[in-house]
């Protein structure tokens, strides 16, 4: 405990900031300040760190109490066409009050991080993958491919947690772990070996990806190339690096789909995911996408198992209505196709609604800042701060809980959308 | 208020009554007395009526992991099969791998009122529980899965004794909140992590030195001797390869007598005789399971159509992937403690091999002797969803109806099985032990199953048809808890049901270890991992329900 009595401190805490919900961290609370004390990162401390400002409701810039905003929704969703519900920042609870909701009122559901989630859950549906998870990861990965990524900007613990561990359970010399970057290159030192040996960079530009990924795993299959560069790579480096592939025990290649920004990054994706199987005919390799911060697993897993579809889901036809395309949250508020919208993010301050002429709802984190002012605004409780929750990590299999740290009297998003729905 | 179902016909195998004409009598979710003062608040004219309890499926993949792979990779499959929202309904889609609310509905509607996930892992019990928790009407539970787990498998390498085996199994039991234990293909999952592709009874993990009959030994012990009452729930070795029976047979000899229950048996009766070399092991398994009463057995029945498999057994399921229908697949190894492999599969009748399956699932139906002893499941969705069991209960109790569905399928395959010659057709007193008094005793549920005093009242009604396809798939009504939820085959109230756990006892002392071991090794602690009687309540439409250990249960 601390000097000061009025202050507590949490242990093995799980951060829902990071797709790879780190739960060893020490967190005080005193009052409504929260600060990390051991294992923060810059991803979770601003997570945990950031005040709450704001606390009361507005309509129209005006404060006003909980229960007229919540009837004010109400109105305008009983009035709404086709109401929009994206965002979607949230824990378990809160996706499923978002779930109900939409299929009560039609509405169409969408996640911010949708356009990264989707270049993998569009390989899903198309061919499949082999992946693995982060404990495995943790004692098996042998060759660790990254892939376009650069991990520790995104997932600062990334390689402390995951690969440069003290000790393997299967006895595996962890100093020999091989770290290849293919694409971009790593922002800093996370990835050298605690001897200092730094990963092998293999450097293309990201656009470049589609041809490098399908001339290596041409390579793999062992196919002849005729051409001795590739997006000014050397074939021979890329046949090494194939080597190593189908030499090692328990390759990882893993992906940020949210840092493989080009169009139809979904097709070299595939590609990957289709050389990880072939792999697989001779010795262990498996994928390891990252993602999933901030409720963007749970949210797509909680709308598979209640409606059998991710996000990009309609419900205007009374039934739930797939289609990654037509359904995107970004283009439907582009194009005008939504006259509500109900905007959730209750984990981040900078993730607010685009500009669009729908009337924007903000279920938000306090403190939220506007461009221009919603015609509601709730700010809610952060889960795993304010209240209770759970949270997926990145490989979908495993979710932590989330603890109430604090008592700041917000609400949380599933009782703002399960009042509303009450209210209809 | 008191509710009188008068005049029924009543099929209670737990109380032997075979079609008997019972009144049955209903207050705060029980069946109770006949009241002493006579008084009925309501009553339902049930004259005529087959009654029996609510339908228990003891092995159905409805939530966690796989299945929630299995639903987001199959928009196609959902998009033929959508329901809309009504009044009272959510929406929701799936044929293979329905969504959650469906899958209650359906399950309701059916005269279903539990069904048990038998493939939790540990690290994904959570989402098990959220999924079920999402699903409506019916209780529910789980088997928590172990065998391919480092923490087991290591200890098993140390020689840790029995005991030290027991705490752990118990410990797993009460934190992932399940029903009982499960293994699948016992350390073979662990053994593809390391690239071996296959794993007999009695071939060695290559890292632990560690037989699967090793494992099977120790499992089964431990579920004994802490007094869980479902036996350890084994998916044995060699799942799908021509030739298993050998190795079935094998797993029913090892058990040595201890209680076993082997799941989708079907899958593992496989000969090598014929042209093909696929033949049907069903009468030599069954033969083994009447003569080994320690021995319990689901079918895993297939039907034909497109359907997918879901499993734990990633070793397996990457062997199967070149059969994938429509051509995608998904292979994962999870955690250092288990695998799951998600290939979807249509069953074609004109498939020899796919023909021949359906005729080993039935044959085994029809010659394991004992009703309460084999189980009646389609390992949904693996052989085919588990809306298909009115067909099946068809299939069982109608002979002429068996047989003209076997003389459209592959010719040899017709030629390659005696199932035109068993005459035996199920009774519906045989059903309900099946379906029910079976389920429940095997699963360890001390009030459901059966209509006694103090029973839950999970009724369901149905209107008696010789066509029992349409007689099973729309009851009259359906009582979950007293209250009806279902009238003529359609939903019309919405309950939660009930989560069954068993909470075997455990020495603390196990969490030394463990808790080293998820410190060391693991990305999450151990205190994250375990999950809350909260939980399972979660938002207050949830419950636990503590069924009783089995006396004799130590520790
Ligand atoms: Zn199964």
């Amino acid at each position: 405990m601390t000097e000061n009595s009025t202050a507590t401190v949490w242990h093995e805490v799980a951060s829902p900031f990071c797709g790879i919900a780190s739960d060893d961290l020490t967190i005080e609370v005193n009052g409504n300040n929260v600060k990390v004390l051991e294992n923060g990162d810059a991803v979770t401390r601003p997570g945990f760190e950031t005040p709450i400002s704001d606390i009361q409701p507005r309509i129209n810039g005006k404060e006003v109490t909980l229960e007229q905003a919540v009837s004010h929704i109400a109105e305008l969703l009983i009035n709404s066409k086709q109401p929009l519900i994206a965002g979607l920042g949230t824990d378990l609870n809160g996706a499923r009050a978002a779930m109900a909701l939409a299929d009560k009122t039609g509405a169409t559901i969408d996640s911010y991080y949708s356009p990264a989630a989707f270049r993998n859950i569009l390989v899903l549906q198309d061919t499949g993958y082999m992946t693995t998870t982060l404990t495995e990861v943790r004692n098996r990965v042998d060759v660790l491919l990254v892939v376009g990524t650069d991990i520790e900007s995104t997932f600062p613990r990334f390689f402390e947690r995951m690969v440069w561990n003290k000790e393997s359970m299967f006895g595996q010399e962890i100093e020999s772990r091989e770290i290849i970057y293919l694409g971009k290159k790593p922002s800093g030192d996370a990835s050298t070996s605690p001897n200092g040996k730094k990963a092998q960079v293999i450097a293309c530009d990201n656009v470049d990806l589609p041809e490098v990924v399908s001339v290596l795993r041409a390579l793999l299959k062992g196919k002849q190339i005729q051409a001795e560069t590739v997006a000014g790579l050397a074939v021979s480096e890329l046949q090494a690096l194939a080597e190593k592939l189908k030499a090692a025990k328990y390759s990882v290649v893993t992906w940020s789909a949210g840092q493989l920004d080009f169009d139809h990054a979904e097709a070299t994706i595939q590609n990957v995911c289709e050389m990880i199987k072939e792999i697989n005919a001779t010795t262990r390799s498996n994928g390891l996408p990252l993602g999933g911060k901030e409720g963007d697993t749970t949210v797509n897993a909680v709308a598979s198992w209640q409606s059998g579809y991710p996000m990009r889901t309609t419900f205007n036809r009374r039934f739930p209505d797939y289609d990654p395309f037509l359904n995107d949250g970004r283009r439907i508020l582009a194009d005008g196709e939504s006259d509500v919208v109900i905007w959730v993010s209750s984990f981040n301050t900078a993730v607010t609604p685009p500009e669009s002429s729908a009337s924007t709802i903000v279920l938000g984190r306090s403190g939220m800042q506007f461009k221009s002012e919603p015609e509601v605004y709730i700010p809610v409780g952060v889960p795993g701060i304010d209240h209770e929750g759970r949270t997926f990590r990145t490989d979908s299999v495993v979710s932590v809980p989330l603890r109430k740290l604090r008592d700041s009297g917000l609400p949380s998003v599933f009782e703002v959308l399960s009042a509303v729905e009450q209210a209809l | 208020m008191l509710l009188k179902l008068t005049g029924g016909r009543i099929f209670d195998p737990a109380h032997d009554l075979n079609d008997v004409v019972r009144d049955i009598y209903i207050r705060d979710g029980r069946i109770v007395d006949k009241p002493a003062d006579g008084r009925i608040d309501e009553e339902i004219d049930v004259r005529g009526k087959v009654i029996m309890a609510g339908a228990i499926d003891m092995h159905t993949h409805i939530g966690g992991g796989k299945v929630n792979i299995a639903r987001t990779m199959l928009p196609e499959d959902h998009a033929q099969a959508v329901y809309e929202r009504t009044e009272l309904l959510r929406s929701g889609t799936g044929h293979a791998a329905p969504s959650t609310l469906t899958t209650g509905y359906r399950y309701a509607e059916m005269g279903y009122t539990a069904g048990f996930e038998p493939a939790v892992l540990p690290i994904n019990a959570r989402q098990a529980h959220m999924e079920m928790h999402d699903t409506p009407i019916i209780d529910k539970g789980g088997y928590v899965m172990l065998g391919s787990d480092d923490f087991l498998l290591r200890m098993m390498a140390a020689n840790s004794d029995q005991e030290a085996i027991n705490n752990y199994v118990a410990w797993t039991i009460n934190h992932a909140q399940a029903v009982g234990l499960k293994v699948v293909n016992p350390g073979g999952i662990s053994a593809f992590k390391f690239n071996q592709r296959k794993l007999d009874l009695d071939e060695k993990n290559e890292f632990y030195g560690v037989t699967p009959r090793d494992i099977l030994h120790r499992l089964s012990r431990a579920v004994q001797e802490i007094g869980v009452p479902h036996p350890l729930h084994v998916h044995g070795c060699n799942l799908g390869v021509p030739g298993n029976m050998q190795t079935t047979l094998d797993t029913i000899q090892g058990a040595e007598g201890v209680p076993m229950h082997l799941t989708h048996i079907q899958f593992h009766s496989y000969g090598t005789e014929g042209d093909f070399k696929f033949s049907s092991g069903a009468a030599e398994i069954a033969e083994a399971i009447n003569k080994h009463k320690n021995i319990t057995v689901d079918v895993g029945q297939i039907l034909f159509g497109q359907t997918v498999t879901a499993s734990g057994d990633n070793m397996r399921q990457f062997a199967g992937a070149p059969h994938a229908h429509p051509n995608k697949w998904v292979c994962m190894d999870i955690e250092c403690e288990a695998g799951c492999g998600v290939v979807p599969f249509k069953y074609k009748d004109q498939s020899y091999v796919n023909a021949l399956q359906w005729m080993i699932g039935l044959e085994t139906f029809l010659m394991v002797d004992d009703p309460w002893r084999i189980f009646l499941t389609t390992d949904h969705p693996n052989g085919a969803p588990f809306t298909s069991y009115p067909h099946l209960i068809k299939l069982l109790m109608d002979k002429s109806f068996r047989n003209d569905m076997l003389s459209t399928l592959h010719p040899e395959a017709q030629k390659a099985t005696h199932l035109a010659s068993l005459d035996r057709e199920y009774s519906l007193y045989e059903i309900a032990i099946m379906t029910r008094a079976g389920a429940a005793k095997l699963v360890g549920l001390a009030d459901r199953g059966h209509l006694g005093i103090g029973a839950a009242a999970d009724i369901t009604v149905y209107t008696d048809n010789s066509d029992r396809e349409k007689m099973f798939e729309k009851p009259d009504y359906v009582f979950k808890d007293g209250q009806m939820v279902v009238r003529n085959g359609q939903v019309i109230k919405i309950t939660w049901g009930t989560t069954h756990v068993v909470k075997p006892e455990y020495d603390v002392s196990i969490e030394k270890p463990l808790q080293q071991y998820f410190d060391k090794f693991h990305t999450l602690k151990m205190s994250n991992f375990k999950i809350s009687n909260d939980e399972i309540i979660d938002d207050g439409r949830g419950s636990l329900t503590i069924q009783p250990l089995h006396k004799g249960g130590r520790l």
